[in-house]
Formats: C-alpha cells, sequence, structure tokens
C-alpha cells in the first residue's frame, strides 16, 4: 500500500501553536523546578508562558496571513480544509487569543492564576478552535470541538477554592458532554444515511436524493440541538450565564468571544457545507432558534444586577442574530452572520476587558451597582464602555448597528420579512439595557470616589484601542464588511 | 433465525439489562460491575460484526485497565450513593415518562429496513481486521489520530493543573536531593582537646 505525504503546509499555523503548546508546558516545569522555596511558586506570577503565548499567536498570525491567497487547499485526506473563511476566523481567533490575555494578566496575577498551564491551556484551546475552523470532515470537526471544550473546562476550574467557579465548571462539563452526545448521535445518523464523514461528499449525496428523509430530519435534529448548546442559543442556553457568572473573569473573557468564531464556523461548514441540500429543513429549525434566543435572551438580561450575567444573556441575543444571518441559506446571509460574528468579538472582547481592567485583587466589579458614576472616577473607561455598550445595543454610529443591519438586509433580500420585524423589535427591547449600564455610568452617584487603581498601560492602550476601533469601524463599516462578504464569496460562490 | 441473529439478541439483551443495573443499583460497585458485564456483551456484538480488534481492545482496555481502575475508586471512596442520589428517584417517573415517548418515536422512525442496509459479503479466511485498521490510522487517518493524541494531553494536563497543589507547611523531602546527600553533610567531625573536667561546675551541680 502506497500513501501519499500529506502536504503539511496549509496546517502550518495549527503545527506551530500545538508545539508551542507543548514548549509552555515543558518550560513552566523546569522553571518551577530550579526554584528552592515551594511555597513561593504558587503566589509568585510567572510571565514566561505569558509572552510565549503573545509570541506564538502573533506568528500564527503572521504564517496565516502569509499563507492566505483566497484559494481553498485540502489536505490530510480531504479532513482539512484551508480556505478564505478559514484564514479570516483564524485571524480572529489570534486577535482575540492575543487580547485575552493583555487583558487578564493583571487580574491572573492577582489571583494566583497566572501560570504555564493556564497559557497552555489557551493554546490548546486556540489550536481546538483552529481545527473547528479548517474542519471538512465530521471527524475533525467534532475532535476539534472536544480539544476546545476540554481546555475551556479547565480553565473555569483553575481556580479551585473558589465554589462557584468549580460548580459553573461542573455545569459546562455535563451539559457539554450532553451536547456532544446529542451531536455525535446526529452524525451517526446522517453517516447511516449517506454513508460518509466527509462534508462535501455528504453535500453530493443529499443532493442526488435520499431514500428516506425521514431519517434526515431525525439525524437534523440531533445535530442541530447539538449546535444549539455549543452556540448557547435557546432552549438550549441554561448553561450560558450560569457559565459567564462563575468563571474568573478572564476565563469569562476568552468564552466570550473566540470560541464564537469557532462556533460559527461549525455552524456553516456543518449546514451550508454538509447539508446544504437539507437547508428547507435546517431553516425551520434555526428560525425558531433564533426568535426564542432574541426573546429570551433580550428579556432576561433587563433583570440582572450581575454585568457578567447580562452579557451573558445579551450573549444569547447576539447569537440568535446569527442564526438569523445562517438561516437565509444564501452567499449573503452567510457573509452577514460571518460579519456579525466578526463584530460581536471585537465588541465582547472590549466589555469583559473593560470589567477585567476595574476589577482588583479581591473586588470582581462585576455588579452594576459598581459602575455607578464611573464617568467621575474614571471619565475615559466610563467613555469606552459608553461606546461598547452602544454599539451592542445596535446604535449608529458604531460597527455593532451596522452588522444588525447587513443581517436584517439579509433576511429581508431572503423574503422573511416578519423575521426581520420580529429581530427589530426585540433588538429595541435589549437596547434598554444597554443603555441603563450608560445611565448608571453617567448619572448616578458612586457608592465610593476612590479612582481606579492604575492598571498596566498595555491593557490600557488596548482597551482604548479596541473602544476606538469600534467606532471606527461603525464610522468606516465597508472595508471588513467587504472583506467578510469576499471571503464568504471566495468560499462558497 | 440464523444462529448468529439468536447470539446477537442474546448478547443485546444482556448488553440493555446490564447498562440498566448500571444505573439504578443501590451499590456503586454492582454498578461497576455491570458496567463490566456490559463492556463484555459490547465486545461480544463487535466480534459478531467481525471487528476482533476493537472487541480486544475493548476487553484489554475498558475491563482491564479503566475499570479496575474505576473499582479501587470506588471502594476506597466512602460515597453514599444513596444520599447524592435521592433526586434521581424523585424524578424517576417523569424521566420515564420522557424516555419511553423518544424510545417510541425512534422507532418509529428507524425502525425496520430505514437505512437499506445489507450485511456486507464474508471476507475470505486471511483478512486481517487489525492490519487494516492499523494500515488506514496511520495514513488516511492520522490527523484525527492526531487530534486524539492532543485531546488526551489536554485531558492529562488539566487533570494534573486541578489537582496538584503544594499545600503550605508540608515536612516533605525531595529525593533529587536526598540521593545527593554526601558524608560532609550529615556528619561533622570535631577535633576536641582532652581536659579534665572542671571541679567548680561539678560542685554547683551538687
Amino acid at each position: 500500500m502506497t500513501f501519499p505525504m500529506p502536504d503539511l503546509l496549509p496546517a502550518a499555523p495549527e503545527i506551530l501553536v500545538l508545539v508551542m503548546a507543548c514548549v509552555v508546558l515543558m518550560f513552566e516545569a523546569y522553571a518551577v523546578r530550579g526554584q528552592a522555596d515551594r511555597s513561593e511558586i504558587v503566589a509568585r506570577p510567572r510571565v514566561a508562558g505569558y509572552v510565549l503565548t503573545l509570541l506564538t499567536l502573533l506568528a500564527a498570525a503572521g504564517l496565516t496571513a502569509f499563507t492566505a491567497n483566497g484559494v481553498s487547499a485540502t489536505t490530510f485526506s480531504g479532513m482539512f480544509v484551508d480556505d478564505a473563511m478559514a484564514d479570516l476566523l483564524k485571524l480572529m481567533t489570534y486577535l482575540a487569543g492575543i487580547a485575552a490575555a493583555i487583558y487578564s494578566r493583571q487580574y491572573l496575577a492577582d489571583r494566583a492564576l497566572m501560570r504555564g498551564e493556564y497559557f497552555a491551556l489557551l493554546l490548546f484551546a486556540v489550536l481546538g478552535m483552529m481545527v473547528m475552523i479548517s474542519a471538512s470532515h465530521l471527524l475533525t470537526l467534532y475532535l476539534g470541538l472536544e480539544l476546545l471544550s476540554l481546555a475551556l473546562y479547565a480553565m473555569v476550574a483553575l481556580r479551585r477554592d473558589d465554589a462557584v467557579a468549580v460548580e459553573a465548571a461542573m455545569k459546562y462539563f455535563v451539559l457539554g458532554a450532553l451536547a456532544s452526545g446529542l451531536l455525535l448521535y446526529g452524525m451517526s445518523m446522517l453517516y447511516g444515511l449517506t454513508g460518509t464523514l466527509e462534508l462535501n461528499k455528504m453535500a453530493a449525496t443529499l443532493a442526488g436524493g435520499v431514500d428516506n428523509p425521514v431519517v434526515l430530519a431525525f439525524g437534523l435534529v440531533f445535530v442541530v440541538a447539538g449546535l444549539g448548546f455549543k452556540l448557547g442559543t435557546a432552549p438550549f442556553h441554561m448553561w450560558v450565564p450560569d457559565i459567564y457568572h462563575g468563571a474568573p473573569t478572564a476565563v469569562t473573557l476568552f468564552i466570550g468571544s473566540a470560541p464564537k468564531l469557532a462556533a460559527f464556523a461549525f455552524v456553516i461548514r456543518l449546514l451550508a457545507d454538509g447539508l446544504q441540500p437539507a437547508h428547507a429543513d435546517w431553516q425551520q429549525m434555526l428560525a425558531v432558534m433564533a426568535v426564542l434566543s432574541l426573546a429570551i435572551g433580550n428579556l432576561a438580561a433587563i433583570m440582572q444586577t450581575n454585568i457578567k450575567r447580562m452579557l451573558a444573556y445579551s450573549t444569547i441575543a447576539h447569537m440568535g442574530f446569527l442564526l438569523l444571518g445562517v438561516m437565509t441559506g444564501e452567499l449573503n446571509g452567510y457573509g452577514a452572520a460571518l460579519y456579525y460574528v466578526v463584530t460581536y468579538v471585537i465588541m465582547s472582547l472590549g466589555a469583559f476587558g473593560l470589567i477585567l481592567h476595574l476589577a482588583r485583587a479581591g473586588f470582581e466589579a462585576d455588579a452594576l451597582d459598581d459602575y455607578k458614576g464611573l464617568n467621575s472616577r474614571a471619565p475615559w473607561l466610563a467613555a469606552l464602555m459608553a461606546i461598547l455598550m452602544l454599539s451592542m445595543a445596535g446604535l449608529p454610529p458604531f460597527v455593532g448597528f451596522y452588522a444588525k443591519l447587513t443581517v436584517l438586509q439579509a433576511l429581508v433580500g431572503a423574503g422573511w420579512i416578519w423575521l426581520a420585524v420580529v429581530a427589530v423589535l426585540f433588538s429595541l427591547v435589549g437596547a434598554y439595557y444597554y443603555l441603563r449600564v450608560v445611565k448608571l455610568m453617567y448619572f448616578d452617584t458612586p457608592h465610593s470616589h476612590e479612582p481606579v487603581l492604575a492598571t498596566p498601560g498595555d491593557a490600557r492602550l488596548l482597551l482604548s484601542v479596541n473602544g476606538l476601533g469600534v467606532l471606527l469601524l461603525g464610522l468606516l463599516p465597508q472595508p471588513l464588511l467587504a472583506l467578510c462578504l469576499e471571503a464568504m464569496r471566495l468560499t462558497y460562490g | 433465525m440464523e444462529f448468529s441473529t439468536v447470539v446477537f439478541y442474546f448478547f443485546a439483551a444482556i448488553l440493555l439489562l446490564s447498562g440498566l443495573r448500571v444505573i439504578t443499583a443501590k451499590n456503586p460497585v454492582h454498578a461497576a460491575l455491570a458496567l463490566v458485564l456490559a463492556f463484555f456483551t459490547a465486545a461480544g456484538l463487535w466480534i459478531l460484526l467481525e471487528a476482533e480488534f476493537l472487541a480486544i481492545t475493548l476487553v484489554l482496555v475498558y475491563v482491564g485497565a479503566v475499570m479496575v481502575l474505576f473499582l479501587f475508586v470506588v471502594m476506597m471512596l466512602d460515597i453514599n450513593i444513596e444520599q447524592l442520589r435521592q433526586q434521581f428517584w424523585d424524578y424517576l417517573p417523569i424521566a420515564a415518562l420522557v424516555a419511553g415517548l423518544m424510545i417510541v418515536q425512534m422507532v418509529l422512525v428507524l425502525g425496520g429496513e430505514t437505512f437499506g442496509l445489507t450485511a456486507p459479503a464474508p471476507k475470505p479466511a486471511d483478512y486481517s481486521n487489525t492490519r487494516e485498521l492499523g494500515l488506514l490510522l496511520y495514513t488516511e487517518y492520522v490527523y484525527p489520530f492526531e487530534l486524539a493524541a492532543v485531546i488526551l494531553l489536554v485531558a492529562i494536563v488539566a487533570a494534573i493543573a486541578l489537582t496538584l497543589r503544594r499545600r503550605q507547611g508540608v515536612k516533605w523531602v525531595d529525593p533529587a536531593v536526598q540521593v545527593k546527600v554526601k558524608r560532609e553533610g550529615r556528619v561533622r567531625l570535631v577535633n576536641l582537646k582532652p581536659q579534665k573536667p572542671e571541679l567548680k561546675a561539678e560542685e554547683d551541680e551538687a
């Protein structure tokens, strides 16, 4: 039997991240060994893992950008695909990883979490996302998902003595396992029906017509339910608020940003790559999930007193919007959804980054009351938060407005006018709780007048860039939007 | 009915019953043993499907290693599982109702010849399932294979990161330092001059 050596070049960023994750682990193990006093080891923050992680992600970004040419390249017997959408999503993933590391450095150092394991797990999670983004086979799709999830469970539980965090990790783990089970069961049905795990071949088989459409629908129900769990859309959303609330804010920031990109890739690869011929079947399910997510996410967020929980419910609503773009089943809709998820990740990074920025040792800054009168204590931070909140609410001229507008345009273009109306109505409801944060910051009197502690300059600078970026991308929406649409056109056009 | 069909139903019935015992047994040791039985019968089913390598691996890895370890842990921990599962019994009626409905629905959809599968032609006597799997695993499926290895690595890292704790004030010995010890580090020879005991001191004590 002869076997051609797989072309490793398209997977070079993955290989780099894997090797560097192992290097971080080794570095940690040997750096600790040299220390004499072990009690000191736990308390002292170690920055080697942090620096290595940043360098790795930068190098991977360079590698991906350097090899991006808009042409689809497959390798590893058709299980790995490197196309324009993958390149764009991977670049955003690195960016989110870098921002997550920089924002959380001080927070981690204050809580004795600044350890090599944290950053190794972060790199493994990034690797899992990259695998998902580049998967063209059900097996790799699933393995990437498990790699990501496993790293995230561990990151949530890393503060072992924090009962809330451990409970959150436990819930995340059990529900994640259940979702994986549903997904696998659905996939096994699809495999039984089409006889292939490769997404392209599956689409070809389905396009040729199947003997038994009932089994297809049956498999689809499980697959879509599994996707719903992983995306955190209603009615499979119950884990999202608890995990966002319970996890250390640094981990919440990470969970709330980059994995959304991977989840989007997962949905697109599975539904648009593999199950496009069954579009009429999954369209209905996505529509129901999207409407429920918009309703539950926006209404439940109003009642929250904890900002992490509020942002968790807002995530549910945003994921509902994302599904609206996907469910059109058209190139425009996919492009709009891609644009939506990219801009959402930028906004989410900024919002959680700001919470991290205000947190200190022993103070989480996660109650809404902590934001009362922020303007009088730290006007610049309050301004940034206001920009992010207004953008999430979808007000012009911020980028969130254009993201929502693009999705609505795609919806109306596909003839789903009633869905567009529902989405707009619930966005109006959602504007209330975003504006409430702005009101708390500008019009309420603060509990304490102590100034916000000086935090590292790099995090502060990045936060400013992030907030102003949301404004700038809103003033000049065209380049990023064109990039997203072009990536989708190159991939699926 | 063919003989292999009879064997299939025999194994399948035992598998289902033992699976049921795993979740209903009141004693965790019994549950673990029922799981061992479930693995064994599943291995028997795989032998029927001519997947002998998988069957043997299941017995060796799961029954031989994983479950034995699991039994050790279960026996060492003193868990009152009844207390933990109080809610299980409370929710059992409604859970059973939902499960029953789902089973009925699944039988309606999946029953009979839904997939239109026919039994594959029997393989020749010198066909090696193990060899075929090995060839595929390290060639066509090398990418997922490596990914699975990475997942295991993450599991190891996560398990160590979550459980390895260095407590304060624990007396511990570093073996590396211990084996490197030299005589000079332990025994100190002091050159003492011989001298007469001082009478004055003795008087004081007396």
